[in-house]
């Protein structure tokens, strides 16, 4: 995925901080890759060179480790996180069709991000509400009994709220323009 | 102060996703806005276990348990419970079966057949309080043997109580402390295990949620025995509420002295760090978990030498899970005897099981082992609902296997459990019925061991592959019949030659479900169909033109616009376009969608 301007500054900020908090013993490589994360949300490839650098480990020991744990992602995580549970119970009660239904209305698969960065779609194993099962955590919300219908709904109340704020600032720049002429 | 009325809330996972942080908030507004905050007091606790009915409230002295509690009920639970002496009937707990309604907690079936040692504090206590946890006899037990028992005394006992290891092995506990304590080294360390990974299984969490000071003592009392400084909790990252309260529970145990130096007044040091685990199943075991805390992918080695030879840093280092942990008090203040009188010849005690699945009470359970399928099915779990039958039980997750309908008086224990295939793993209990596929069931689990081999062995990382790539073509219409015969052998070999328990135990739920459900297997490969209608490609929803009344409704529930025909004309489902939701088939009043 692209960097974003002023991306790459605040990642060499924040890794240097990090480093500087965490040590650069071997034994705190991965507390210092979860540091990372914490702050910038995923670990991008600029991250993980600087912190292979600092360690004095290989990079692609460090690629090692983020691919090995679950916790890790690779990709920026948007702005809408949307975690749907294949734990076993919610396996039964269809929690694949409801992955499907986000993979098809998001246009794109467990794992990435939209380009817009506006929604990311992962798949968790066990939130631990199986008494909810299927259960989607959407942001810090847990959804329960999710039906495709729901899956609908649930882009469609953003897509809602995104539209209703656009229409806000839309008034609030022809306002501020009227009141410029009138002034 | 006294006050004359305690409001337990739970504030466990599941109970927190039905808003019960919401209804403590307005609970605590009322009893202050109304002036009673001398009389009652609102606790959150942790998970009570009845998940099924969250958000669950408790209301001492008399024991009135509410279900389902809504933040507009507050005040009429403020009004007529507490200030009216009156029962509110309406939120008591009903049987699923008769309605009748049950007032008080311990006279619930979902409780009232349940032996809580483990979870003895969860549901009781606020666990962020340390003064709640010592009110009922926290701690306790680490003074008593520091100041009363010898190292060898402590090994003895939890060697005499019989208890196992409750993180899947069923390794004797004792014996483990009694091989680390020979160890020699100055330096030892004592882990807790709490990277829970089995999908579907919680009971770790909602310990270290509900009571996290219980296994912060066991610790301590383990470093003692087997003459270690030093623990650490290995836990999921994931588990953020957990991590919370064991942080804020290391806190108030150093401020109070019960860890640190110079315990009890005593020479005996000892502390707890966290290590947070980053998300993969094989940490769960201990010589994966101790390559992971020392930086490393979490690999396994060879055993031996056994961690409690050469463990974390090469030094012998005590392994225990959290459940097996939270036991430890209470056996020693309770002595060994008593807790052997729970349990059957060989497993002692009692386990907690996760049940989750096609069952009326979801949720979180303690039970005296040897305790019978059928028990915890029907009188504790409250039976299947819908009306279906009950076809399997899966424990262990997926390193577990499947118990039949005709086994279903088979006793909970580790023995009788790993003769019938299966094994008792971390305690997840999932039941499934009749619209269940057993063939998918082990396909699922198979995916899961297959994604999380972390690949340092090529039985478990190549032949998982190789099995679920056959069962991938066997429900997906293309299986041949010799691949039964190739799925039992690639699954023995396996579990002969895999370096670490991820990998020999890989194959079970595939030979389990082999054992007992061959037949469904079969109708797959021979017959290219699906019995439960759960394989998507093996099986279709068709509309029956005879019974359809041509409504439209179905049309506008289908999330994918499979279903073609305007009002007033025949529907028609698109085979290709449908993602098999069974949202239609739930939609039609007249029953004219079938599967």
């Amino acid at each position: 995925m692209e960097l974003m301007e002023g991306e790459l500054e605040k990642i060499t900020a924040e890794v240097e901080q990090v480093i500087k908090d965490q040590g650069t013993e071997r034994e705190r490589l991965i507390p210092i890759l979860q540091g990372v994360q914490e702050k910038l949300g995923y670990l991008p490839k600029e991250a993980m060179k600087k912190v292979a650098e600092a360690v004095e480990v290989s990079e692609v020991e460090i690629y090692e480790i983020a691919t090995f744990y679950n916790q890790f992602r690779l990709n920026p995580p948007g702005k809408h996180q949307i975690k749907v549970c294949m734990g076993t119970a919610c396996h039964m009660t269809g929690g694949n069709i409801i992955m499907e239904s986000f993979e098809r209305r998001l246009d794109i698969k467990e794992g990435e991000t939209t380009p817009d960065r506006e929604f990311s779609l992962e798949r968790v194993a066990c939130v631990g509400c199986c008494a909810l099962a299927p259960v989607v955590v959407v942001d810090e919300n847990v959804e329960a009994k999710v039906r495709p219908t729901r899956v609908d709904g649930i882009l469609l109340g953003f897509d809602m709220e995104k539209k209703a704020a656009e229409k806000e600032m839309q008034k609030a720049a022809s306002e501020q323009k009227t009141q410029e002429e009138e002034g | 102060m006294t006050h004359s009325s305690h409001i337990l809330i739970c504030r466990g996972t599941a109970c927190v996703s039905t808003e019960s942080q919401e209804v403590q908030n307005e609970l605590e507004k009322q009893v202050r806005e109304r002036g009673l905050s001398e009389q009652v007091r609102v606790v959150h606790t942790g998970c009570f276990g009845f998940c099924a009915r969250g958000p669950v409230m408790v209301i001492l002295p008399r024991g009135t348990m509410y279900c389902e509690v809504r933040v507009e009920d507050v005040g009429e639970i403020i009004e007529r419970h507490i200030l009216g002496g009156e029962i509110i009937e309406r939120l008591l707990f009903k049987d699923p079966q008769t309605y009748e309604p049950t007032e008080k907690i311990d006279e619930v079936d979902f409780f009232r057949k349940q032996v809580r040692i483990a979870l003895r504090n969860c549901g009781h206590i606020n666990p962020d309080d340390i003064e709640e946890y010592i009110a009922r006899d926290g701690y306790k037990a680490l003074g008593k043997v520091l100041t009363e028992s010898t190292p060898e005394e402590v090994v003895n006992i939890i060697k005499k109580s019989e208890l196992r290891g409750r993180g899947g092995g069923g390794f004797p506990t004792g014996l483990k402390w009694e091989l680390t304590r020979k160890s020699v080294d100055d330096i030892k360390y004592v882990i807790c295990n709490a990277d829970e990974g089995d999908p579907g299984a919680f009971m770790d969490r909602s310990i270290l949620e509900g009571d996290p000071h219980s296994v912060l003592e066991a610790m301590a009392i383990a470093g003692y025995a087997i003459g270690a400084r030093q623990g650490f909790v290995y836990v999921r990252a994931e588990y953020a509420i957990a991590v919370e309260r064991l942080n804020n529970a290391i806190k108030q145990a150093r401020q109070k002295g019960l860890l640190g130096k110079k315990l009890f007044e005593t020479e005996f040091d000892f502390d707890i760090e966290l290590r947070l685990g980053a998300g993969a199943f094989v940490c769960g075991e201990e010589t994966a978990l101790i390559t992971s805390i020392e930086g490393n992918r979490g690999e396994p080695r060879p055993r031996p030498p056994f961690p409690a030879q050469k463990g974390l840093w090469g030094k012998p280092t005590l392994i225990n899970n959290v459940e097996t942990l939270a036991n430890i008090p209470a056996v020693i203040l309770k002595g060994p005897e008593w807790y052997a009188s729970f349990g059957t010849e060989k497993s002692k005690g009692t386990k907690v099981f996760a049940i989750a699945g096609k069952i009326g009470n979801t949720g979180l359970i303690e039970v005296p082992m040897g305790i019978s399928l059928r028990e915890v099915i029907y009188d504790i779990g409250g039976g299947i609902p819908d009306g279906r039958e009950f076809k399997a039980a899966q424990t262990g997750g997926p390193s577990g296997g499947c118990i039949p309908a005709t086994l279903i008086d088979i006793p909970i224990e580790y023995d009788s459990l790993l003769e019938a295939g299966s094994m008792m793993g971390s305690g997840g209990l999932i039941v499934m019925d009749d619209s269940d596929c057993m063939v998918d069931i082990a396909k699922f689990y198979l995916e899961f061991t297959c994604d999380e081999s972390c690949g340092k062995c090529t039985p478990c990382r190549v032949g998982t592959k190789r099995m679920l790539e056959i069962l991938e073509r066997i429900t997906e219409g293309r299986g041949r019949e010799e691949d039964i015969d190739l799925l039992k052998e690639l699954g023995h070999g396996i579990k002969e030659t895999s370096l670490c328990g991820l990998g020999q135990s890989a194959p079970n739920p595939v030979l389990s479900t082999l054992r007992y459900f061959e037949e469904e297997y079969m109708a797959h490969i021979r017959d290219k169909v699906c019995p439960a209608g759960v394989c998507k490609k093996l099986s279709k929803i068709r509309i029956i033109p005879e019974e359809c009344k041509k409504c439209g409704a179905c049309t506008k529930v289908c999330p994918v616009g499979a279903i073609k025909g305007k009002p007033k004309e025949l529907h028609e489902i698109d085979p290709d376009k449908c993602i098999k939701c069974e949202e239609c088939i739930k939609k039609c009043h007249f029953k004219a969608i079938k599967k």
